[in-house]
């Protein structure tokens, strides 16, 4: 794991997405490990979908759905919220921090909500990657010493 | 349909562990409904076989392959043939059906349980199953207007209620279970047949349930 974590953002169309691209229309900072693909709903995120995310490498997913009540397709961010909540059962269990994957509420209007939430996620993987390569390093001393 | 839900993953990942490359075998009927063990299942435990393997620096290669039915050899095709094969080991998502099955099907391949096989029920709603039959043998069910005392009731009482009916639940589980004799007198009450419940019914014969044995059906007339 490197300094700069690679980040998938999943966004619904209809809100995070735009709120992104609203981010940058207004000239709003945010990292840029994140990669963010678009969806027609935060409700297509699949459970398996983020954990492939894991699979091929991502330190941290996060997935930015509409506001309760808020949905174009009217409970596909309630379905959202839902499968988050399993999948970080399912990270846990496979011994990965469920912090590593997080669901923001992230209507289109909100360019610098977008911003923050990404900078925020990312500040928080960063500390867990650190926190990991300290522990791995930790791991590996007493490795060392136990060999001498 | 049979329901099951999956292991704990400790469990399953304790299989894995053991072997160097494992076919995580899916079944495509009763499991995928109750959604235990059917294609996108095996896609999430194969997912979580590898993602562990990382962590805990192991190293084990999944393979992947759901079939329509374990429980039926003509599915064993020769695709899945080649996988089992291949594979050091497979962990069947069938019920217990299933990974028996495939044991008999691949008398060399060591197989594992990724299930807990719970029970005949059916799906009151996406994401809960209840049971509703018991495999007894000899159904009774135009005795008690079509619901079954002996998968439904805590006791199998052919004469019930028994003291423990309060309020329609049992004593049991009272949040979560009916008492299956009020549900009883509730349906022949609806159909006007409330006084058939006077009659007593004699002591079932068992042995058509598993006290006589495993069971066997065996239909002269469809054999090939």
């Amino acid at each position: 794991m490197t300094d700069e974590p690679n980040i998938i953002a999943f966004c619904c169309h209809y809100c995070a997405f735009t709120a992104a691209d609203l981010a940058g229309t207004m000239r709003r900072q945010y990292p840029t490990n994140i990669r963010i693909v678009r969806l027609p709903c935060s409700g297509k995120v699949d459970v398996n979908l983020i954990l492939q995310a894991f699979l091929d490498g991502a330190d941290g997913v996060m997935v930015g759905a509409c506001e309760p009540g808020g949905c174009h397709f009217i409970q596909g961010n309630l379905r959202a919220r839902k499968r988050v909540d399993y999948a970080k059962r399912l990270l846990a269990e496979v011994g990965i921090s469920p912090e590593r994957l997080e669901m923001y509420y992230i209507a289109a209007s909100q360019g610098p909500l977008f911003a923050q939430r990404a900078t925020e996620f990312t500040e928080r993987i960063k500390q867990l990657n650190a926190e990991a390569a300290a522990q791995a390093e930790e791991v590996a001393q007493e490795a060392s010493g136990e060999a001498t | 349909m049979i329901v099951a839900e999956r292991k704990p993953f400790d469990e399953v990942y304790d299989f894995a562990r053991r072997h160097a490359k494992v076919l995580v075998l899916g079944c495509g009927t009763c499991v995928t409904v109750c959604m235990a063990g059917g294609e996108k299942e095996v896609g999430i435990l194969a997912n979580q076989i590898r993602l562990a393997a990382r962590e805990r620096h192991d190293t084990i290669e999944v393979a992947e392959h759901t079939i329509e039915r374990q429980c039926d050899r003509e599915f064993f095709d020769e695709a899945v043939s080649r996988k089992i094969h291949e594979a050091d080991a497979v962990i069947s998502m069938g019920c217990g059906v299933g990974v028996q099955y495939c044991v008999e099907c691949f008398t060399e391949a060591i197989v594992y349980p990724a299930l807990n096989t719970k029970f005949f029920g059916a799906t009151i709603e996406q994401g809960e199953w209840a049971e509703r039959c018991g495999g007894c043998g000899e159904c009774r069910l135009d005795l008690f207007g079509g619901v079954c005392p002996v998968a439904r009731c805590s006791k199998h009482l052919l004469n019930g209620p028994c003291g423990g009916s309060s309020d329609g639940k049992c004593e049991v589980d009272p949040e979560n279970t009916d008492c299956a004799w009020q549900l009883i007198y509730d349906r022949m009450e609806r159909l006007g047949r409330l006084e058939e419940l006077e009659d007593v019914i004699p002591a079932k014969d068992w042995r058509s349930d598993r006290d006589g044995g495993p069971r066997k059906v065996t239909r002269e007339d469809v054999k090939l």
